[in-house]
Protein backbone atom coordinates (compact mmCIF):
# COMPACT_ATOMS: atom_id res chain seq x y z
CA UNK A 1 0.00 0.00 0.00
CA UNK A 2 2.66 2.43 1.02
CA UNK A 3 4.82 1.34 -2.38
CA UNK A 4 1.45 2.34 -4.47
CA UNK A 5 0.92 5.71 -2.57
CA UNK A 6 4.69 6.29 -3.03
CA UNK A 7 4.40 5.65 -6.87
CA UNK A 8 1.59 7.77 -7.35
CA UNK A 9 3.00 10.74 -5.21
CA UNK A 10 6.45 10.20 -7.02
CA UNK A 11 4.21 10.48 -10.21
CA UNK A 12 2.23 13.39 -9.42
CA UNK A 13 5.75 15.23 -8.46
CA UNK A 14 7.06 14.55 -12.10
CA UNK A 15 3.81 15.61 -14.03
CA UNK A 16 4.46 18.82 -11.85
CA UNK A 17 8.06 19.24 -12.67
CA UNK A 18 6.46 18.44 -16.86
CA UNK A 19 4.03 21.07 -16.20
CA UNK A 20 6.77 23.49 -14.65
CA UNK A 21 9.28 22.92 -17.82
CA UNK A 22 6.75 23.16 -20.28
CA UNK A 23 5.70 26.95 -18.56
CA UNK A 24 9.63 27.92 -18.64
CA UNK A 25 10.31 26.28 -22.45
CA UNK A 26 7.34 27.86 -24.07
CA UNK A 27 8.47 31.99 -23.43
CA UNK A 28 11.26 31.64 -24.81
CA UNK A 29 12.56 31.48 -27.87
CA UNK A 30 13.34 29.51 -30.19
CA UNK A 31 9.52 29.39 -31.32
CA UNK A 32 8.76 26.07 -33.35
CA UNK A 33 5.88 28.33 -35.33
CA UNK A 34 6.37 25.65 -38.57
CA UNK A 35 5.98 22.53 -36.34
CA UNK A 36 3.09 24.04 -34.15
CA UNK A 37 1.07 24.80 -37.80
CA UNK A 38 1.47 21.56 -38.07
CA UNK A 39 0.53 19.87 -35.43
CA UNK A 40 -2.50 22.91 -35.43
CA UNK A 41 -3.27 20.92 -38.88
CA UNK A 42 -2.80 17.87 -37.23
CA UNK A 43 -4.54 18.60 -34.33
CA UNK A 44 -7.57 20.27 -35.27
CA UNK A 45 -8.06 20.17 -38.78
CA UNK A 46 -7.88 16.20 -38.73
CA UNK A 47 -10.12 15.93 -35.42
CA UNK A 48 -13.14 17.51 -37.20
CA UNK A 49 -14.74 15.06 -38.69
CA UNK A 50 -14.93 13.15 -36.10
CA UNK A 51 -16.42 16.15 -33.73
CA UNK A 52 -18.68 16.73 -36.80
CA UNK A 53 -20.44 13.41 -36.55
CA UNK A 54 -20.04 12.93 -32.96
CA UNK A 55 -21.90 16.66 -32.52
CA UNK A 56 -24.17 15.65 -35.07
CA UNK A 57 -25.63 12.99 -33.43
CA UNK A 58 -25.24 14.13 -29.72
CA UNK A 59 -27.84 17.18 -31.01
CA UNK A 60 -30.28 15.06 -32.47
CA UNK A 61 -30.67 12.15 -29.83
CA UNK A 62 -30.52 14.56 -26.81
CA UNK A 63 -33.45 16.57 -28.89
CA UNK A 64 -35.40 12.93 -29.49
CA UNK A 65 -35.18 11.85 -26.07
CA UNK A 66 -35.67 15.15 -24.58
CA UNK A 67 -38.72 15.69 -26.10
CA UNK A 68 -41.68 13.71 -24.63
CA UNK A 69 -40.62 14.82 -21.16
CA UNK A 70 -41.27 18.26 -22.68
CA UNK A 71 -44.39 17.57 -24.33
CA UNK A 72 -45.79 15.91 -20.80
CA UNK A 73 -45.20 19.45 -19.61
CA UNK A 74 -46.53 21.18 -22.66
CA UNK A 75 -43.10 22.54 -23.19
CA UNK A 76 -42.31 21.29 -27.08
CA UNK A 77 -41.69 24.91 -27.84
CA UNK A 78 -38.76 24.88 -25.54
CA UNK A 79 -37.14 22.27 -26.97
CA UNK A 80 -35.00 24.45 -29.10
CA UNK A 81 -33.44 26.74 -26.29
CA UNK A 82 -33.04 23.27 -23.73
CA UNK A 83 -31.20 21.36 -25.88
CA UNK A 84 -28.84 24.56 -27.11
CA UNK A 85 -27.91 25.54 -23.29
CA UNK A 86 -27.29 21.66 -22.30
CA UNK A 87 -25.52 21.40 -25.57
CA UNK A 88 -23.25 25.02 -25.46
CA UNK A 89 -22.82 24.90 -21.71
CA UNK A 90 -21.85 21.07 -21.08
CA UNK A 91 -22.50 18.14 -23.47
CA UNK A 92 -20.29 19.89 -25.98
CA UNK A 93 -17.59 21.01 -24.58
CA UNK A 94 -17.16 17.33 -22.42
CA UNK A 95 -18.49 15.45 -25.44
CA UNK A 96 -15.86 16.85 -27.57
CA UNK A 97 -12.70 16.60 -25.19
CA UNK A 98 -13.63 13.16 -24.48
CA UNK A 99 -13.42 12.43 -28.24
CA UNK A 100 -10.48 14.60 -28.05
CA UNK A 101 -8.39 12.76 -25.89
CA UNK A 102 -9.65 9.47 -27.69
CA UNK A 103 -8.14 10.51 -30.90
CA UNK A 104 -5.38 12.97 -29.97
CA UNK A 105 -4.71 12.02 -26.29
CA UNK A 106 -4.07 8.33 -27.46
CA UNK A 107 -2.17 9.42 -30.93
CA UNK A 108 0.19 11.94 -29.09
CA UNK A 109 1.00 9.56 -25.95
CA UNK A 110 1.56 6.24 -28.59
CA UNK A 111 3.77 8.51 -30.99
CA UNK A 112 6.05 10.47 -28.56
CA UNK A 113 6.20 6.86 -26.34
CA UNK A 114 7.09 5.19 -29.91
CA UNK A 115 9.91 7.99 -30.25
CA UNK A 116 11.03 7.28 -26.78
CA UNK A 117 11.45 3.71 -27.17
CA UNK A 118 13.35 3.88 -30.55
CA UNK A 119 15.49 6.62 -29.42
CA UNK A 120 14.42 9.39 -31.39
CA UNK A 121 14.25 11.27 -28.40
CA UNK A 122 17.36 10.53 -26.97
CA UNK A 123 18.84 11.21 -30.16
CA UNK A 124 17.85 14.86 -30.33
CA UNK A 125 18.77 15.23 -27.30
CA UNK A 126 22.54 13.86 -28.31
CA UNK A 127 22.69 16.23 -30.96
CA UNK A 128 21.96 19.19 -28.71
CA UNK A 129 18.85 20.47 -29.77
CA UNK A 130 15.62 20.40 -27.68
CA UNK A 131 13.38 17.73 -27.82
CA UNK A 132 10.94 19.13 -25.54
CA UNK A 133 10.45 22.50 -27.31
CA UNK A 134 10.15 21.09 -30.34
CA UNK A 135 7.71 18.01 -29.56
CA UNK A 136 5.87 18.81 -26.27
CA UNK A 137 5.52 22.51 -26.37
CA UNK A 138 4.19 22.45 -30.07
CA UNK A 139 1.95 19.82 -29.08
CA UNK A 140 0.47 21.47 -26.16
CA UNK A 141 0.01 24.53 -27.37
CA UNK A 142 -1.89 23.12 -31.03
CA UNK A 143 -4.41 21.18 -28.46
CA UNK A 144 -4.76 24.20 -26.41
CA UNK A 145 -5.76 26.25 -29.26
CA UNK A 146 -7.21 23.42 -31.38
CA UNK A 147 -9.71 22.16 -28.94
CA UNK A 148 -12.13 25.32 -28.29
CA UNK A 149 -12.49 25.64 -32.06
CA UNK A 150 -13.24 22.03 -32.43
CA UNK A 151 -16.04 23.04 -29.35
CA UNK A 152 -17.47 25.82 -31.19
CA UNK A 153 -17.22 23.63 -34.37
CA UNK A 154 -18.98 20.70 -32.61
CA UNK A 155 -21.71 22.78 -30.79
CA UNK A 156 -22.89 24.69 -34.36
CA UNK A 157 -22.70 20.90 -35.66
CA UNK A 158 -24.87 19.81 -32.87
CA UNK A 159 -27.80 22.56 -32.75
CA UNK A 160 -28.07 21.42 -36.66
CA UNK A 161 -28.49 18.00 -35.02
CA UNK A 162 -31.26 19.47 -32.65
CA UNK A 163 -32.81 21.39 -35.61
CA UNK A 164 -33.01 18.26 -37.28
CA UNK A 165 -34.22 16.33 -34.39
CA UNK A 166 -37.29 18.95 -33.56
CA UNK A 167 -38.08 18.57 -37.01
CA UNK A 168 -38.69 14.90 -37.39
CA UNK A 169 -42.17 14.73 -34.91
CA UNK A 170 -42.33 18.47 -35.14
CA UNK A 171 -42.64 22.06 -38.00
CA UNK A 172 -40.21 24.57 -36.61
CA UNK A 173 -38.92 26.66 -39.33
CA UNK A 174 -34.75 27.30 -39.44
CA UNK A 175 -35.46 31.31 -38.33
CA UNK A 176 -37.79 30.50 -35.43
CA UNK A 177 -35.26 27.49 -34.16
CA UNK A 178 -32.39 30.21 -34.02
CA UNK A 179 -34.87 32.42 -32.86
CA UNK A 180 -35.75 30.60 -29.60
CA UNK A 181 -32.32 29.17 -29.01
CA UNK A 182 -30.73 32.87 -29.03
CA UNK A 183 -34.10 33.89 -26.38
CA UNK A 184 -32.30 31.97 -23.98
CA UNK A 185 -28.65 31.43 -24.60
CA UNK A 186 -26.71 33.95 -23.25
CA UNK A 187 -23.32 35.53 -22.56
CA UNK A 188 -22.93 33.64 -19.07
CA UNK A 189 -23.92 30.27 -21.14
CA UNK A 190 -20.99 30.44 -23.47
CA UNK A 191 -18.20 32.32 -22.22
CA UNK A 192 -17.52 29.89 -19.47
CA UNK A 193 -18.03 26.92 -21.31
CA UNK A 194 -15.35 28.52 -23.65
CA UNK A 195 -12.86 28.75 -21.17
CA UNK A 196 -12.76 25.73 -19.95
CA UNK A 197 -12.06 24.25 -22.95
CA UNK A 198 -9.18 25.73 -23.14
CA UNK A 199 -8.07 23.78 -19.80
CA UNK A 200 -9.64 20.69 -21.11
CA UNK A 201 -6.78 20.56 -24.49
CA UNK A 202 -3.95 21.02 -22.29
CA UNK A 203 -4.33 19.35 -19.60
CA UNK A 204 -5.10 15.89 -22.22
CA UNK A 205 -2.37 17.44 -23.99
CA UNK A 206 0.40 17.92 -21.47
CA UNK A 207 -1.22 14.50 -19.57
CA UNK A 208 -0.14 12.70 -22.87
CA UNK A 209 3.16 14.12 -23.59
CA UNK A 210 4.31 13.02 -19.85
CA UNK A 211 2.97 9.92 -20.76
CA UNK A 212 4.18 9.35 -23.59
CA UNK A 213 7.91 11.24 -22.84
CA UNK A 214 8.14 9.03 -19.98
CA UNK A 215 7.05 5.71 -21.71
CA UNK A 216 8.66 2.78 -20.53
CA UNK A 217 11.08 0.74 -23.04
CA UNK A 218 9.63 -1.53 -25.35
CA UNK A 219 6.26 -2.24 -27.30
CA UNK A 220 4.23 -2.57 -24.23
CA UNK A 221 5.24 0.49 -22.87
CA UNK A 222 3.74 2.28 -26.20
CA UNK A 223 0.50 0.38 -25.56
CA UNK A 224 0.71 1.21 -22.07
CA UNK A 225 1.29 5.26 -22.37
CA UNK A 226 -1.30 5.06 -24.92
CA UNK A 227 -3.89 3.57 -22.80
CA UNK A 228 -3.15 5.73 -19.78
CA UNK A 229 -2.99 9.52 -21.93
CA UNK A 230 -6.95 8.31 -22.98
CA UNK A 231 -7.72 7.52 -18.82
CA UNK A 232 -5.81 10.31 -17.85
CA UNK A 233 -7.13 12.48 -20.08
CA UNK A 234 -10.51 12.01 -19.71
CA UNK A 235 -10.16 11.87 -16.09
CA UNK A 236 -8.87 15.26 -15.98
CA UNK A 237 -11.32 16.53 -18.16
CA UNK A 238 -14.54 15.93 -15.57
CA UNK A 239 -12.05 17.08 -12.75
CA UNK A 240 -11.38 20.27 -14.65
CA UNK A 241 -15.63 20.29 -15.54
CA UNK A 242 -16.80 19.88 -11.84
CA UNK A 243 -14.12 23.15 -10.66
CA UNK A 244 -15.03 24.94 -13.76
CA UNK A 245 -18.86 24.45 -13.05
CA UNK A 246 -18.42 25.44 -9.42
CA UNK A 247 -16.24 28.69 -10.43
CA UNK A 248 -19.53 29.51 -12.76
CA UNK A 249 -21.77 29.11 -10.22
CA UNK A 250 -19.82 31.84 -7.68
CA UNK A 251 -19.09 34.38 -10.51
CA UNK A 252 -22.69 33.79 -12.70
CA UNK A 253 -25.18 32.84 -11.25
CA UNK A 254 -27.20 35.46 -9.95
CA UNK B 1 51.37 14.58 -29.58
CA UNK B 2 47.67 14.67 -30.62
CA UNK B 3 45.35 16.72 -27.47
CA UNK B 4 43.34 13.79 -24.87
CA UNK B 5 39.79 15.08 -26.37
CA UNK B 6 38.18 12.43 -23.88
CA UNK B 7 39.21 11.14 -20.31
CA UNK B 8 37.04 9.15 -18.24
CA UNK B 9 38.31 8.31 -14.55
CA UNK B 10 37.20 5.69 -12.17
CA UNK B 11 33.47 5.78 -13.79
CA UNK B 12 30.77 3.39 -11.91
CA UNK B 13 27.32 3.69 -13.13
CA UNK B 14 24.81 1.04 -11.21
CA UNK B 15 20.77 0.23 -11.67
CA UNK B 16 19.62 -0.73 -8.72
CA UNK B 17 21.59 -3.58 -7.37
CA UNK B 18 23.05 -4.23 -10.57
CA UNK B 19 26.39 -2.71 -10.75
CA UNK B 20 27.21 -2.07 -14.56
CA UNK B 21 30.16 -0.27 -14.43
CA UNK B 22 32.31 -0.94 -12.13
CA UNK B 23 35.57 0.98 -12.31
CA UNK B 24 36.63 2.26 -16.09
CA UNK B 25 39.25 4.34 -16.95
CA UNK B 26 39.56 5.39 -20.44
CA UNK B 27 41.34 8.12 -22.56
CA UNK B 28 40.95 8.91 -26.09
CA UNK B 29 43.39 11.68 -28.36
CA UNK B 30 42.18 13.07 -31.30
CA UNK B 31 42.08 11.41 -34.36
CA UNK B 32 41.97 8.11 -32.93
CA UNK B 33 39.60 5.33 -33.30
CA UNK B 34 38.90 3.34 -29.77
CA UNK B 35 37.02 0.36 -30.12
CA UNK B 36 35.61 -0.95 -26.78
CA UNK B 37 34.74 -4.49 -27.00
CA UNK B 38 32.41 -6.78 -24.94
CA UNK B 39 30.03 -9.20 -24.51
CA UNK B 40 26.13 -8.35 -24.87
CA UNK B 41 25.09 -6.48 -21.20
CA UNK B 42 28.45 -5.37 -20.25
CA UNK B 43 28.34 -1.81 -19.55
CA UNK B 44 29.17 -1.15 -23.33
CA UNK B 45 26.49 1.31 -23.97
CA UNK B 46 25.76 2.58 -20.34
CA UNK B 47 29.40 3.89 -20.64
CA UNK B 48 28.87 6.10 -23.72
CA UNK B 49 25.86 7.45 -22.99
CA UNK B 50 27.25 8.56 -19.71
CA UNK B 51 29.78 10.29 -21.83
CA UNK B 52 27.10 11.99 -23.74
CA UNK B 53 25.04 13.02 -20.75
CA UNK B 54 22.40 10.86 -21.49
CA UNK B 55 22.52 8.84 -17.89
CA UNK B 56 24.08 10.13 -15.02
CA UNK B 57 27.28 8.10 -13.89
CA UNK B 58 27.11 7.50 -9.71
CA UNK B 59 30.76 7.99 -9.57
CA UNK B 60 33.94 8.94 -11.29
CA UNK B 61 34.78 12.07 -13.90
CA UNK B 62 34.68 12.46 -17.30
CA UNK B 63 36.23 15.64 -19.35
CA UNK B 64 35.49 16.34 -22.31
CA UNK B 65 37.74 18.74 -24.31
CA UNK B 66 39.29 19.40 -21.08
CA UNK B 67 35.74 20.13 -19.14
CA UNK B 68 34.37 18.05 -16.86
CA UNK B 69 30.62 17.05 -17.77
CA UNK B 70 29.15 16.71 -14.59
CA UNK B 71 29.83 20.25 -13.50
CA UNK B 72 28.47 22.03 -16.82
CA UNK B 73 24.52 22.89 -16.74
CA UNK B 74 22.18 21.87 -19.91
CA UNK B 75 23.23 24.97 -21.99
CA UNK B 76 27.08 24.63 -22.02
CA UNK B 77 26.79 20.39 -22.17
CA UNK B 78 24.07 20.87 -24.97
CA UNK B 79 26.73 23.31 -26.42
CA UNK B 80 29.55 20.55 -25.96
CA UNK B 81 27.20 17.82 -27.44
CA UNK B 82 27.54 20.08 -30.62
CA UNK B 83 31.47 18.78 -31.10
CA UNK B 84 30.31 14.95 -30.53
CA UNK B 85 27.98 12.86 -33.05
CA UNK B 86 26.22 9.98 -31.98
CA UNK B 87 25.28 6.95 -33.94
CA UNK B 88 22.60 4.67 -32.50
CA UNK B 89 22.58 0.70 -32.09
CA UNK B 90 18.98 1.45 -33.91
CA UNK B 91 20.09 4.86 -36.22
CA UNK B 92 17.06 6.51 -34.67
CA UNK B 93 16.23 8.24 -37.53
CA UNK B 94 12.75 10.52 -36.99
CA UNK B 95 10.17 9.01 -38.40
CA UNK B 96 7.86 11.15 -39.38
CA UNK B 97 10.87 13.25 -41.27
CA UNK B 98 12.38 12.37 -44.71
CA UNK B 99 15.96 11.68 -45.21
CA UNK B 100 16.62 15.53 -46.15
CA UNK B 101 14.37 17.00 -42.93
CA UNK B 102 16.36 14.04 -40.63
CA UNK B 103 19.44 15.68 -41.52
CA UNK B 104 18.54 19.29 -42.07
CA UNK B 105 16.93 19.03 -38.48
CA UNK B 106 20.26 19.96 -36.24
CA UNK B 107 21.18 22.48 -39.04
CA UNK B 108 18.33 24.24 -38.82
CA UNK B 109 17.62 24.17 -34.65
CA UNK B 110 21.55 24.71 -34.31
CA UNK B 111 22.69 26.82 -36.66
CA UNK B 112 21.94 30.15 -38.78
CA UNK B 113 23.33 29.27 -41.76
CA UNK B 114 21.36 29.98 -45.08
CA UNK B 115 19.22 27.45 -46.97
CA UNK B 116 21.68 26.68 -49.85
CA UNK B 117 24.62 25.94 -47.09
CA UNK B 118 22.37 23.67 -45.35
CA UNK B 119 21.27 22.10 -48.26
CA UNK B 120 25.48 22.32 -49.24
CA UNK B 121 26.00 20.28 -46.10
CA UNK B 122 23.87 17.74 -46.42
CA UNK B 123 24.32 16.83 -50.35
CA UNK B 124 27.78 16.73 -48.60
CA UNK B 125 27.24 14.34 -45.60
CA UNK B 126 24.85 12.13 -48.18
CA UNK B 127 27.44 11.82 -50.72
CA UNK B 128 30.25 10.98 -47.57
CA UNK B 129 28.06 7.60 -46.96
CA UNK B 130 26.81 7.09 -50.76
CA UNK B 131 23.30 7.45 -50.71
CA UNK B 132 22.23 10.81 -51.93
CA UNK B 133 19.46 9.14 -54.06
CA UNK B 134 17.69 8.50 -51.01
CA UNK B 135 17.30 12.46 -50.10
CA UNK B 136 14.06 11.93 -50.55
CA UNK B 137 12.63 8.66 -48.90
CA UNK B 138 11.31 8.31 -45.46
CA UNK B 139 12.98 6.06 -43.11
CA UNK B 140 10.49 3.30 -43.34
CA UNK B 141 11.24 3.11 -47.24
CA UNK B 142 14.89 2.06 -46.21
CA UNK B 143 16.98 -0.91 -45.39
CA UNK B 144 18.92 -1.61 -41.89
CA UNK B 145 22.22 -0.48 -43.61
CA UNK B 146 20.81 2.35 -45.20
CA UNK B 147 19.50 3.54 -42.05
CA UNK B 148 22.73 3.00 -40.60
CA UNK B 149 24.34 5.26 -43.35
CA UNK B 150 21.81 7.87 -42.74
CA UNK B 151 22.14 7.72 -39.26
CA UNK B 152 25.96 8.38 -40.20
CA UNK B 153 24.93 11.01 -42.50
CA UNK B 154 23.25 13.11 -39.51
CA UNK B 155 26.09 11.83 -37.39
CA UNK B 156 28.08 14.07 -39.11
CA UNK B 157 26.55 16.87 -40.39
CA UNK B 158 27.69 19.52 -37.55
CA UNK B 159 31.19 18.02 -38.59
CA UNK B 160 31.61 16.54 -35.23
CA UNK B 161 35.31 16.14 -33.22
CA UNK B 162 34.16 13.22 -31.80
CA UNK B 163 32.42 10.55 -33.00
CA UNK B 164 30.74 7.73 -30.59
CA UNK B 165 28.96 4.46 -32.33
CA UNK B 166 26.91 1.94 -30.88
CA UNK B 167 27.30 -1.18 -32.25
CA UNK B 168 27.31 0.13 -35.96
CA UNK B 169 27.26 -3.51 -37.51
CA UNK B 170 24.78 -5.01 -35.26
CA UNK B 171 21.95 -6.82 -37.28
CA UNK B 172 23.48 -6.24 -40.96
CA UNK B 173 24.64 -8.86 -42.87
CA UNK B 174 28.64 -9.76 -42.96
CA UNK B 175 28.98 -7.79 -46.45
CA UNK B 176 27.05 -4.29 -45.44
CA UNK B 177 28.30 -4.88 -41.65
CA UNK B 178 31.99 -4.66 -43.37
CA UNK B 179 31.10 -1.54 -45.35
CA UNK B 180 29.62 0.15 -42.74
CA UNK B 181 33.16 -0.46 -41.22
CA UNK B 182 35.17 0.72 -43.89
CA UNK B 183 33.23 3.48 -44.10
CA UNK B 184 33.85 4.56 -40.14
CA UNK B 185 37.76 4.22 -41.34
CA UNK B 186 37.12 6.74 -44.27
CA UNK B 187 35.07 9.00 -42.29
CA UNK B 188 38.34 8.59 -39.28
CA UNK B 189 40.57 9.58 -42.41
CA UNK B 190 38.51 12.49 -43.84
CA UNK B 191 37.67 14.09 -40.62
CA UNK B 192 40.39 13.66 -38.78
CA UNK B 193 37.97 12.77 -35.68
CA UNK B 194 38.14 10.83 -32.76
CA UNK B 195 35.67 7.97 -32.44
CA UNK B 196 34.79 5.34 -29.63
CA UNK B 197 33.17 2.39 -31.55
CA UNK B 198 31.11 0.15 -29.20
CA UNK B 199 30.81 -3.49 -30.58
CA UNK B 200 30.91 -7.19 -29.98
CA UNK B 201 32.16 -7.41 -33.59
CA UNK B 202 35.71 -8.65 -33.90
CA UNK B 203 35.74 -8.02 -37.78
CA UNK B 204 34.19 -4.36 -37.50
CA UNK B 205 37.29 -4.53 -34.53
CA UNK B 206 39.76 -5.10 -36.83
CA UNK B 207 39.04 -2.64 -39.58
CA UNK B 208 38.34 0.26 -37.79
CA UNK B 209 40.13 0.03 -34.58
CA UNK B 210 43.89 1.64 -33.41
CA UNK B 211 43.56 0.68 -30.40
CA UNK B 212 40.87 -1.94 -28.36
CA UNK B 213 39.46 -2.26 -24.78
CA UNK B 214 37.50 -4.86 -23.25
CA UNK B 215 35.01 -4.52 -20.78
CA UNK B 216 34.18 -7.66 -18.91
CA UNK B 217 31.43 -7.28 -15.76
CA UNK B 218 31.48 -3.11 -15.82
CA UNK B 219 35.92 -3.43 -15.96
CA UNK B 220 38.47 -3.18 -18.24
CA UNK B 221 39.46 -6.52 -18.51
CA UNK B 222 42.49 -5.95 -21.81
CA UNK B 223 43.12 -2.95 -23.75
CA UNK B 224 46.31 -2.84 -27.23
CA UNK B 225 46.82 -2.94 -30.56
CA UNK B 226 43.90 -5.80 -32.39
CA UNK B 227 47.65 -7.70 -32.98
CA UNK B 228 48.63 -7.35 -29.26
CA UNK B 229 44.98 -8.71 -28.07
CA UNK B 230 44.90 -11.08 -30.66
CA UNK B 231 47.93 -13.39 -29.63
CA UNK B 232 46.66 -12.48 -25.70
CA UNK B 233 47.51 -15.73 -23.61
CA UNK B 234 44.74 -14.75 -21.65
CA UNK B 235 41.53 -17.35 -21.69
CA UNK B 236 38.61 -15.07 -21.92
CA UNK B 237 40.49 -12.51 -24.09
CA UNK B 238 41.20 -15.44 -26.29
CA UNK B 239 37.81 -16.40 -26.54
CA UNK B 240 37.16 -13.43 -28.26
CA UNK B 241 39.37 -13.75 -31.29
CA UNK B 242 39.49 -17.16 -31.99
Amino acid sequence: MVAVVNSFLEELANLYLFVIRFFKEVFTPRYELSELAKQCFTIGYKSFPLVAITGFIMGLVLTIQSRPTMAEFGATSWLPAMVAVSIIREIGPVITALIFAGKVGSGIGAELASMKVTEQIDAMEVSGTNPYKYIVVTRVVAATLMLPLLVILGDAVGLYGAYVGVNIKGEVSWTLFWYNVFQKVVFSDVFPALVKTFFFGFSIAIISCYKGYSANSGTEGVGASANSSVVFGSLSIFVIDMLAVQITDLFFTP
Amino acid sequence: MSPTVVEITHLKKSFGSNNVLEDVSLSLVKGENLVILGKSGSGKSVLIKCLIGLLTADDGQINLFEKNIGELDETNLNVMRKRIGFLFQSAALYDSMTVRENLMFPLRELTDSSKQEKDNLVNEALTNVGLLEAIDKMPSELSGGMKKRIGLARALIMKPEILLYDEPTTGLDPITAKEISYLILAIQKKYEAAAIIITHDVECAKITANRIMIIKDGLVKAQGTYQELFQSQDDWVKSFFH
